[in-house]
This record gives structure tokens, C-alpha cells and sequence, in this order.
């Protein structure tokens, strides 16, 4: 005869254990490396091909030219879907990722960007009222 | 004459019992969430739900009956909160107490489930429907072994009260030993009563959405869901008063604490079980009732009626 | 419940045993489903056609996106077809990936399943535990590929991503601690009585009705039909490796279980052979943009059963057509039978048990084509001219489509 209660066992001792949940915003250790996040971008590397506006599956970079020879990124975070095809197809190395990824926003406006220069994660100003 | 009143409306009676039965709901809760690795909710929570709905708009179906579906909660609660007076808490003596006031707590008992009944079947939902008349075939397959193994108890006692009953098991310790059986069998059948899994059918959400509870919301849901939580404080006070007749003499604070453990003691093992198993089929549940608790039940009342014969000759 | 009348009990389009939308309407004659029907098309997103308004590459994300939870399968079984009309052969290493991913993708699924099954038939606790050790599966996927969902790992030529071999050890470590408890469910699910007596006999496909509905996956293996694509039409790494298809001849929900819980242990050894033998050189070679005319079909056993894609290329960088089959539709068949004069506490695990995908089964097919002079055939070029005339009534231009985005 089998008895009911097979997980007893197991049930008792998780009152041991410490529970499984993940304390979120206090605790942030969820991402590994290589997590794709938001976008960076290196505009002295960019040359303007717009290789990874051609091949972005939402149309959420666009890339535009400010000046001689100098581009700056817009970058939708609403439509982003955080593929990273974009940073596969930049033939210069322009574009990166970074592991940034509360990126929510109460007014949708925050969500379009512009990456400017700098390898750091750009568009910190807009992103920053969180 | 002022003292009934204090007693039926603040201590013990409605606001120490209102406050007893959320401290019950989150110790269930808590408890269940830690049986199966989780975190729980923070202690407010069964009080901040409470307030919640009360705080949220009534929706009553256009179709539905709305005497009756506005009464039932009310009824619910009026029926489970009387019970509670007649169990003897701390000490041998209930607040109010009569030859007989057994039968009627286990009939204020099942009131609560005729109006999820009446609630369910007259918000004419089908989910409602459904819900409804499963509570009520539920009723007749648990009931009858719960009433036995506490009438058993009664029987050993030779008495229809339960504030006796407390007196004669402390007036003779140790006798609470035969009714392990009926024990082991209230306690599992009380899990249906109150809606538990392994038999919470007639609120399965996988199936027929909440049950009975299915249309009701607002300060109705609020009613019910506290009608609920004092169900399964006053069931477990009573199981508690039945079979665990133990150091009634300690005065009252000491008393009380004891009393408090004996209910945290049952609610754990209410925790655990609703933890343990999958909820059973509506068939499976009847049948286990019928074939298994009823005649060990059965077992119990002829066990106590041989040993009453053999000891008190 | 013994009323006279017959009660009609709708289950969905919202319901909280559907984690999507879709429509069972049941006839209930007290407890007991008389009849039941099936009627999909809530979830319709229109991705075939979306389809063929992008790129290739672009239209990898957006067939990775079909469903949640096998979207490697899909991503895979598309880049499969695309190379087999472009005639790239992808490299071994490459090869591997893929299928290691493909392999804890069906780890990560089958453990998601138990917890649903679980949570079905009211055993909230085993949902609780096996999407806690589901976590462990998530975690590797994450480390491996950068996302824990849509892992975004293939490409047309390869995979995007290599496993470096400081990673391979912390695979192995979490697989060695999956495989241990996946050993205690299968302990559980010989254990347990109300579990077993909840599953058992319930939702019965015998093995002539399985072949009959064309069922699939674990819900055809668990009425023991021999039928793992993985065996029958290697793909990808697996005929280099050694396993075995798990089959049971219970034909119920119970079997369905254990064919997934036996299926897991074999994924984990799966995992261990593709880790040691995984070969050295590039993991993806280049592949052109525009894929020449042709037309491909591929199979993918994914963790819900044989998944199948069509691709058809016109020689530009956009498909001409892409069809995708996903297991559920080949299943979905099925369950209106193994509905039928069972319980209604049974409904809930009996859907659950072909591990339902309805967004990734819906289709929608409205034709409305009145020209008296034809003979009622629908050319493929004119339907296809229709749809684009259609939507640019309504403002929708697919020849700009990427421009306007």
C-alpha cells in the first residue's frame, strides 16, 4: 500500500531552508555576463552604413547624422526587443551592450533616447529619473 | 450587564475574533508559503486584503437575486461568529453554554455552507451554479463523519455540552487517548468543511473559476472571505475543545496561551496537509468519505460506546 | 449535480485554467462532459505574413517570438529551412550549440509543464518546487545565450554565440543538480496516490486514435507511437548522439507525465554527451543576404512534439512565404476526444496535458471571394495580391513597410 503525503519529507525541511525567493529590488544579482540590456553606443566609431537600421526586426534604431562625419543613435526602448542583432551586423564595432535592464518607464516620451557619444552607457540623462 | 455585552462584542467575542481569525489566515498563509520554499506575505496582509475589498465596489449580476445574494455573506458570518460562544476556549466553561449546544455549533457550522449554496446558486452564474452544488454534495460526504467522531466523543462523556464535555475530559486525564481516531478523522474532514485542499472543489480555480465566490466582490467577498477565516478558527477551536482537553486549569493567561498554541498547532497541520496533496475529484472525494472516514468514524462511535459500557458501569 | 437539463459550461477565451485564450465549450450532464468542441482563433497575430514583409534576419526574432517557451525550436527549425534553400552547410561546432540549447530548452519546458500540471490539479506545492529548480535551467540558459526566454542564439550560418569552456563546468554542475531532482519527481509521481489516482485513466488516446488525430510529442509517445523527429529525421547533432525515445503505453495523462519526467533525465545526458563532444572551429559561417529561389520544408522535435516550417524564397532578402505548423496544432485534434465523457475537475489537466501553445497554433483563414466566372480555386499569386490590396484600403503599405515602421 502506498501512503499519501509522499513529499512529506521534502516539505519539512524547506522550513529550514531559507525560502527560494529573490529579494528583487533589494537584490539585483539576477543578470549574468553577457546579459543583453540596453544599448551603447561609440559614435566615434560609427561610420553611418546603417546596417543595424536595416537589419533592427522592429525599426527601433535610427541612426542619424549630426555633422561632419559624426552620427548620433535614437533608440526606442519600448520597441528595442533586446536582440542584439544590431551590435552582430555594426561592421565597426560601434554599437554594444551593456547589462542594464530596469528600463521601465511611467511616461512612454522617456522611452525614446538618443544615444550620444561615449562608450559609457549612454543616454543616462533621460534614463536617470527612475 | 455590561460585561455580556463587552464579552460578545469586543472580548472574546466579535473584535477579538475578527483580529484572531486575519492572525489565522496569515499564520495558514505564512506557513504554507514556507512549506513550499516561498517567502509569504508580511503580516498585514489578510487585514490590508480585508480593507481592500471593503474599499472596492459591490457588483451585483443583473441576473441574480439580489436579496438573497446581498444576504448570504451576512448570514455567513452571523452563523460562524454564534458558534464561536459556545466552545469552551480557555478554561472548562464556554461563555454561554446548554445541554445540547454540541449539535447546534455543528449546525451554525454548516449554515456557512448552505449560504455559499444560496449565494452560488442565486447568482445564477454557471461557474456560481457549479460551485454551488458541489459545495452542497461535498456537505453531505464530509459531514457525516465529522459529526460522528465529535458525537463519539460527546458520547464517552455522556453529555450534549460541550463546556461539560471539557470538564468531564479534564476530570478524568488520559481519556482523551480514544479519540486519537476520531481525531485524525475531524481534523481531515474539517479540511472540506472549510474548502481546503486536498478538497477544495467546489472553489477549484482551475476548473469553475472561484465557486461559489465567482461573482461576488467588494465588501460581499470581504464578508465571505472573513466568514472563511472565522469558519477556520471557530472549526479548529472546536476540534481543539473536543479532542485536545488538556491543562484547562491554568487560569486565565496561561490559559489563553495555551489556547492560542492549541489553535496554531491545528492550523500548522491544516497548512501541511493543504500542502501535501492534489486536490481530489469530486467522485474520489465522495467515495473516500463514504468508504473510508465514514465507517472509521463509524469504528470510533462504537469503540466509545464499549468503552463507556466497560467503564462506567 | 443531477438536474435534468444539460448545462453548457464555457471554458475560455478567459478562464483561469488557460494561460491563453482560447474557447472549449462544454456540455456537462452533471459532473460528467458529454460533449466538448474546441474553438481556436483568439490568439492570432499574423506572424506568417508578417513574415514576409521582413528580412530574413529580422524574421528570426520575429519567429523566435511565435511562442514563449519552445522559441528556439522555432528560430531553429526557420534558419534550418532558410540554409537548406541557400545550401550553407553550418559548421559542426555550430551544429552543437544549437542543439545543446535545443536540449535545455526542453529541460526548462518539461520542468514548466510538471508545475502546470501540478498547479491543474490543485498540487500547488509541486508547482512551487519544480519552477524553483526550473530557475537553475533559466540560469544556465542565460549564462549561455544573454536572454532567458527568447535566447536570441541563431543565426542563418550558425549560431551568435560560442560556449566558452570556463562556462561548460557550471552546465554540468546545474544539469548534475536538475538531474537529482528531476529523480525525486519521478520518485513523486510513482508515489503519490492522490497525484497518480488524479492522472490516471484520465484523458485517454489509445494508440489507434493517436496515429489517427496525426498527435505528436509526448502526447503520442505516451500512447506509444514511436514518433521523435530527433530519431526518425536527424537533425542538427543528434545523429551523432546516443539516446533513446521514451514511450509509454498507459495512453493517459499519467503516461504523458512520465514520458516527460523520463525524457528530462534523457535530455540531461543528452546535454552531457553534446558538452564532451563538443567540437573545436567556427560556430557560423557567413551566409548571403538574399537567399536564392527555393523552397524548404524542416522538422524540429520540439519539447511539445514535432514542430514544422516551410519556407519559400523568390531570390529577393524577404521570404515569399512562410508556413509554420506548431506541435499543438497537430494535438489540439486530440483533446476534444480525451474530453470526452470524462470529468469536469478533469478538463483543466487534460488541456494541459498536450502542453497547449494556442498562440502559436492560431491561424486564421477567411476567404470571401466572389467571382462567379472562376471555379472556385484560389490562386496562390491572387490571394496574395488580395491580402496586400486589403490592407492598403486600410493605410497598411507592406512594400514601405519598413521604411514607415
Amino acid at each position: 500500500m502506498i501512503w499519501p503525503g509522499a513529499m512529506i519529507r521534502q516539505l519539512l525541511s524547506s522550513l529550514t531552508k531559507k525560502p527560494a525567493t529573490v529579494n528583487y529590488p533589494a537584490d539585483k544579482s539576477g543578470m549574468p555576463k553577457g546579459f543583453r540590456g540596453k544599448l551603447k553606443f561609440d559614435a566615434s566609431k560609427c561610420i553611418g552604413c546603417k546596417m543595424c537600421m536595416k537589419d533592427c526586426p522592429t525599426g527601433a534604431i535610427v541612426i542619424r547624422q549630426v555633422g561632419e562625419k559624426k552620427f548620433e543613435a535614437d533608440l526606442d526602448l519600448g520597441k528595442c526587443i533586446y536582440c542584439g542583432q544590431c551590435v552582430d551586423s555594426c561592421l565597426k564595432k560601434a554599437l554594444g551592450l551593456t547589462s542594464e535592464f530596469e528600463l521601465a518607464q511611467l511616461d512612454p516620451k522617456k522611452l525614446k533616447i538618443t544615444l550620444t557619444d561615449g562608450p559609457s552607457i549612454a543616454g543616462n540623462k533621460e534614463s536617470s529619473g527612475e | 450587564m455590561l460585561m455580556p455585552i463587552f464579552n460578545i462584542l469586543i472580548f472574546p467575542g466579535l473584535l477579538f475574533l475578527f483580529f484572531f481569525s486575519l492572525a489565522a489566515e496569515f499564520f495558514d498563509r505564512k506557513l504554507g508559503a514556507r512549506l513550499q520554499n516561498r517567502v509569504g506575505p508580511p503580516w498585514f496582509q489578510p487585514l490590508a486584503d480585508f480593507i481592500k475589498l471593503l474599499g472596492k465596489e459591490d457588483i451585483i449580476p443583473e441576473e441574480a437575486d439580489n436579496r438573497v445574494f446581498k444576504l448570504m455573506p451576512v448570514f455567513a458570518l452571523t452563523s460562524v461568529s454564534c458558534a464561536f460562544f459556545y466552545i469552551p476556549l480557555w478554561g472548562k466553561n464556554a461563555l454561554y453554554s446548554f445541554n445540547g449546544d454540541v449539535v447546534v455549533v455543528l449546525y451554525l457550522l454548516t449554515v456557512p455552507i448552505l449560504t455559499y449554496f444560496l449565494g452560488g446558486w442565486y447568482s445564477r452564474s454557471v461557474f456560481s451554479m457549479i460551485g454551488a452544488v458541489r459545495s452542497l454534495t461535498q456537505l453531505f460526504a464530509y459531514e457525516v463523519p465529522l459529526f460522528m467522531t465529535i458525537l463519539a466523543a460527546a458520547l464517552l462523556a455522556d453529555t450534549w455540552s460541550l463546556s461539560k464535555m471539557a470538564a468531564f475530559y479534564s476530570a478524568h486525564p488520559g481519556y482523551w487517548v480514544f479519540n486519537i481516531l476520531g481525531f485524525v478523522i475531524a481534523q481531515i474532514t474539517l479540511l472540506g468543511k472549510l474548502e481546503k485542499v486536498p478538497f477544495d472543489i467546489p472553489e477549484a480555480e482551475t476548473e469553475i473559476v472561484a465557486g461559489s465566490f465567482t461573482e461576488y466582490s467588494g465588501r460581499l467577498l470581504a464578508l465571505f472571505r472573513l466568514s472563511i477565516n472565522i469558519e477556520m478558527v471557530v472549526g479548529i477551536s472546536l476540534l481543539a475543545a473536543v479532542f485536545m482537553p488538556w491543562w484547562l486549569d491554568a487560569g486565565p493567561i496561561a490559559g489563553f496561551i495555551i489556547y492560542v498554541l492549541k489553535v496554531a498547532a491545528l492550523i500548522s497541520l491544516v497548512s501541511l496537509l493543504r500542502s501535501l496533496f492534489a486536490r481530489l475529484r469530486l467522485d474520489q472525494m465522495i467515495n473516500l468519505c463514504w468508504r473510508v472516514f465514514a465507517p472509521l468514524a463509524f469504528l470510533q462511535v462504537i469503540i466509545n460506546l464499549i468503552l463507556k459500557g466497560a467503564l462506567f458501569k | 449535480m443531477h438536474n435534468t437539463g444539460d448545462v453548457k459550461v464555457p471554458i475560455g477565451p478567459q478562464h483561469p485554467a488557460l494561460k491563453e485564450p482560447e474557447s472549449f465549450l462544454l456540455t456537462l450532464r452533471g459532473e460528467k462532459i458529454t460533449a466538448a468542441s474546441v474553438k481556436i482563433g483568439y490568439n492570432h497575430r499574423g506572424i506568417e505574413k508578417a513574415c514576409e514583409g521582413r528580412t530574413y534576419i529580422q524574421d528570426l526574432y520575429l519567429i523566435e517570438r511565435i511562442c514563449g517557451i519552445c522559441s528556439h525550436s522555432h528560430s531553429t527549425a526557420f534558419a534550418q529551412a532558410v540554409e537548406e534553400i541557400a545550401g550553407i552547410e553550418i559548421p559542426a561546432r555550430a551544429k552543437y550549440i544549437r542543439t545543446i540549447v535545443a536540449e535545455l530548452e526542453r529541460v526548462h519546458s518539461h520542468l514548466l509543464w510538471l508545475g502546470v500540471a501540478g498547479h491543474e490539479i490543485g498540487f500547488d506545492t509541486l508547482l512551487m518546487y519544480t519552477w524553483r529548480d526550473r530557475e537553475v535551467v533559466m540560469d544556465i540558459l542565460a549564462q549561455l545565450t544573454g536572454n532567458r526566454v527568447n535566447y536570441g542564439m541563431n543565426t542563418i550560418g550558425g549560431v551568435r554565440r560560442d560556449i566558452k569552456a570556463e562556462q561548460i563546468p557550471q552546465v554540468l554542475k546545474g544539469v548534475d543538480t536538475l538531474e537529482e531532482r528531476t529523480k525525486y519527481y519521478i520518485k513523486i509521481a510513482g508515489e503519490e496516490p492522490t497525484l497518480i489516482n488524479r492522472l490516471s485513466k484520465v484523458g485517454m488516446l489509445s494508440y489507434e486514435d493517436a496515429i489517427r488525430m496525426g498527435a505528436v510529442g509526448p502526447t503520442a509517445r505516451a500512447s506509444g507511437v514511436q514518433r521523435d523527429v530527433r530519431k526518425d529525421d536527424p537533425y542538427a547533432a543528434y545523429a551523432d548522439i546516443d539516446f533513446k525515445v521514451i514511450t509509454h503505453n498507459t495512453c493517459d495523462v499519467y503516461g504523458r507525465t512520465i514520458v516527460r519526467v523520463l525524457e528530462l533525465m534523457e535530455s540531461f545526458q543528452i546535454i552531457r554527451q553534446l558538452l564532451a563532444k563538443l567540437p573545436e572551429g567556427p560556430i557560423s559561417v557567413r551566409a548571403p543576404r538574399k537567399i536564392p529561389v527555393g523552397e524548404a520544408v524542416s522538422r524540429y522535435e520540439a519539447p511539445r512534439g514535432e514542430d514544422l516550417h516551410y519556407v519559400r524564397a523568390n531570390g529577393t532578402d524577404k521570404p515569399d512565404r512562410v508556413k509554420v505548423r506548431a506541435p499543438t496544432l497537430a494535438n489540439v485534434q486530440a483533446v476534444a476526444l480525451m474530453l470526452e465523457d470524462r470529468y469536469l475537475a478533469d478538463m483543466p489537466i487534460v488541456v494541459a496535458a498536450i502542453d497547449p501553445c494556442f498562440s502559436c497554433t492560431d491561424r486564421l483563414v477567411s476567404i470571401n471571394y466572389v467571382d462567379h466566372n472562376s471555379k472556385n480555386t484560389f490562386e496562390w499569386e491572387k490571394i496574395h495580391r488580395d491580402s496586400i490590396e486589403w490592407y492598403k484600403k486600410r493605410g497598411i503599405d507592406f512594400a514601405k513597410l519598413n521604411k514607415t515602421f
